[in-house]
């Protein structure tokens, strides 16, 4: 899946080289264990992998649908396979993967389910990041306009949008529980910050950490 | 010259196999002494581990790059090897042999038989892809490198390449299949068993004991004409060729050429039979139609390939029917179950099977940055 979708910066204090990288993908980082094997659905270019390979000594591989965002994975020294996630996972073993990755792609997927438990199964544990599609700004403007939302985070119009699965962090919470999925760590995130209290509402942004 | 060519190269021989040490082929047959014609670009580094095996397709041979002397044309695969190129020689060193069953200086049906003093023709021993990855593993050994850094090919030279990989998995860090398989369809047989057919059924064949007569041309080139079609695309042809005329206004209405597609065909096929042995199509073609990487696992691909150890870069083609992509999906996924490292890619091109020739700047970039990481890599084992 190809990732045209803005970037979560984080805010000024942070030193030159950090202050260019992706907020989900520090915190993404942040969770994962030093020299483990990694799987990134939807890997787009692999700046996250090669992140994960620089710091973490992680072993890891890709799936990308996008032709170009091949070159750039390998040209990073990333390990990917041009597939479609929808049916790339097939191939690998139970527990094959200390973690996979889907990064905000879930929402562009048809059978989010039908992933998010084909990761469960390949992966011994799962991050997911997702955009909150009830952030309080979408609220407001449904509310107020009467339309349907367009922020910054979520730029898209209705008819040009790649995203076909709009959900919440409350929907995302129960949909875990209701399939057995242990949710072990949510991390609400706003303009480059984490948010403590009421995520459902003032995050942008959803990262969870899952086991099953 | 520019800077990335590599200029004159010369081709090598090697002669093992001396009776009464045969090699054991496959069939049980003996053949030795055999000879390999080999080309080696740029150095071999100190420790021997910057050296990567080419192994050709078909039809191809072991210049690979590079002009032989006096000659217009480079090496088969001269825009991905040179100085600064894909395969880049300032870095590694190449290695591109004949195949053993081929006519252009290895041992194969034109060569002469010691014991008759004449041509093998079809005394010739049947060789099979296996037997074609052992000899050249001769050759490697001889040159003193215990470890590739990668063995590389395209069509027939992917699924050599494959082979080495299943056959001698600690030899290698990595391999590079393009445009390949893992074993023929029945299309692909009957598509060779009809160029087959059109060689032997030329009066000159003659049983294919032709040499020193007249050699049989005609069923050759037919062969030749029928796998260029299988090499190129529908798109690549309309592209190039269309419904255009060739050297007339308007139809003939008889049956010389009309189609500037028809002349091109006789064009190429002219040159190839020029040269290319026609006992060695014969040879060839059926080594690839015998061979099935899965044979290793009783039929099954993923336990056949269970004992490769090594990283895989498989490189596919859109429009590539001959070896359509759906065939490399399952030698990826394949390896893959295995849990050994894969990146696959299919590129996008209208230039069919032939892209692993001609679609050079996609491939190159690709192969470029991936031999990096393996370099680094085996540096890492190594120290």
């Amino acid at each position: 899946m190809s990732k045209s979708k803005p970037d979560h910066q984080v805010s000024g204090k942070l030193n030159q080289q950090t202050s260019q990288e992706r907020f989900d993908h520090q915190l993404i980082i942040n969770l994962i264990t030093s020299e483990t094997r990694v799987l990134d659905l939807g890997c787009g270019d692999g700046t996250l992998l090669s992140k994960l390979i620089e710091r973490k000594k992680c072993k890891v591989t890709g799936i990308e649908i996008d032709e170009q965002a091949i070159y750039e994975c390998v040209a990073k020294g990333v390990s990917v396979s041009h597939a479609d996630i929808n049916t790339g996972l097939s191939d690998f073993s139970n527990k094959r993967f200390d973690y996979v990755i889907l990064n905000e792609s879930l929402q562009q997927i048809l059978h989010p389910q039908e992933i998010i438990l084909e990761a469960l199964r390949v992966g011994k544990k799962v991050i997911v990041g997702i955009p909150n599609f009830c952030h309080s700004k979408a609220r407001f403007q449904i509310f107020f306009s009467g339309m349907v939302p367009v922020t910054k985070e979520l730029p898209y119009q209705w008819y040009n949008t790649p995203n076909l699965r709009f959900l919440s962090l409350k929907d995302f919470r129960l949909f875990c529980r209701q399939n057995q999925i242990k949710i072990l760590k949510e991390i609400g995130i706003a303009d480059g910050k984490t948010i403590k209290y009421w995520p459902n509402l003032f995050a942008n942004v959803g990262i969870y950490l899952l086991e099953k | 010259m520019d800077s990335t060519s590599l200029g004159t190269v010369e081709t090598k021989y090697q002669t093992f196999c001396q009776p009464p040490h045969e090699l054991i082929l496959k069939s049980g047959e003996k053949l030795g002494p055999i000879t390999q014609a080999y080309e080696t670009y740029g150095e071999l580094n100190k420790d021997k581990s910057n050296a990567i095996l080419v192994f050709h397709a078909l039809t191809g041979d072991a210049h690979a790059a590079g002009f032989h002397a006096d000659a217009k044309k480079p090496g088969w695969w001269d825009p991905m090897i040179g100085p600064g190129k894909a395969f880049d020689t300032d870095k590694y060193f190449l290695i591109c042999a004949n195949v053993i069953g081929g006519c252009k200086g290895s041992t194969g049906p034109s060569s002469i038989n010691p014991k008759t003093g004449k041509p093998y023709g079809l005394s010739f021993p049947v060789v099979t892809l296996p037997d074609m990855v052992e000899a050249q593993k001769r050759l490697i050994d001889h040159l003193g490198i215990k470890k590739l850094l990668c063995v590389t090919g395209g069509s027939m030279g992917g699924l050599l390449a494959l082979k080495w990989a299943i056959d001698y998995p600690d030899s290698i860090q990595s391999t590079i299949a393009i445009a390949t398989n893992y074993r023929h369809t029945a299309q692909q047989i009957a598509l060779h068993e009809v160029a087959r057919q059109a060689i032997m059924s030329d009066p000159d064949w003659l049983g294919g004991d032709y040499y020193g007569k007249s050699t049989p041309a005609r069923g050759l080139s037919l062969a030749r004409m029928i796998g260029h079609i299988t090499y190129m695309s529908e798109t690549s042809m309309e592209e190039k060729f269309g419904r255009k005329l060739i050297g007339k206004e308007k139809l003939g209405y008889d049956f010389s050429h009309d189609f500037e597609v028809e002349s091109y065909l006789k064009y190429r096929s002219g040159n190839f039979v020029q040269r290319f042995d026609a006992n060695s199509y014969l040879y060839l073609s059926k080594a690839l139609d015998y061979f099935d990487l899965a044979e290793d696992g009783h039929g099954k691909l993923a336990d056949a390939v269970a004992k490769a150890k090594c990283d895989f870069l498989v490189i596919s083609f859109t429009s590539d029917w001959l070896y359509p992509p759906y065939q490399a999906k399952e030698l990826v996924r394949a390896l893959k179950s295995n849990n050994l490292d894969v990146t696959e890619i299919l590129i996008n091109t209208s230039y069919g099977h032939d892209a692993f020739l001609v679609e050079v700047d996609n491939q190159a970039r690709l192969i470029k940055a991936y031999l990096e990481r393996m370099n680094k890599q085996y540096v890492k084992i190594q120290t």
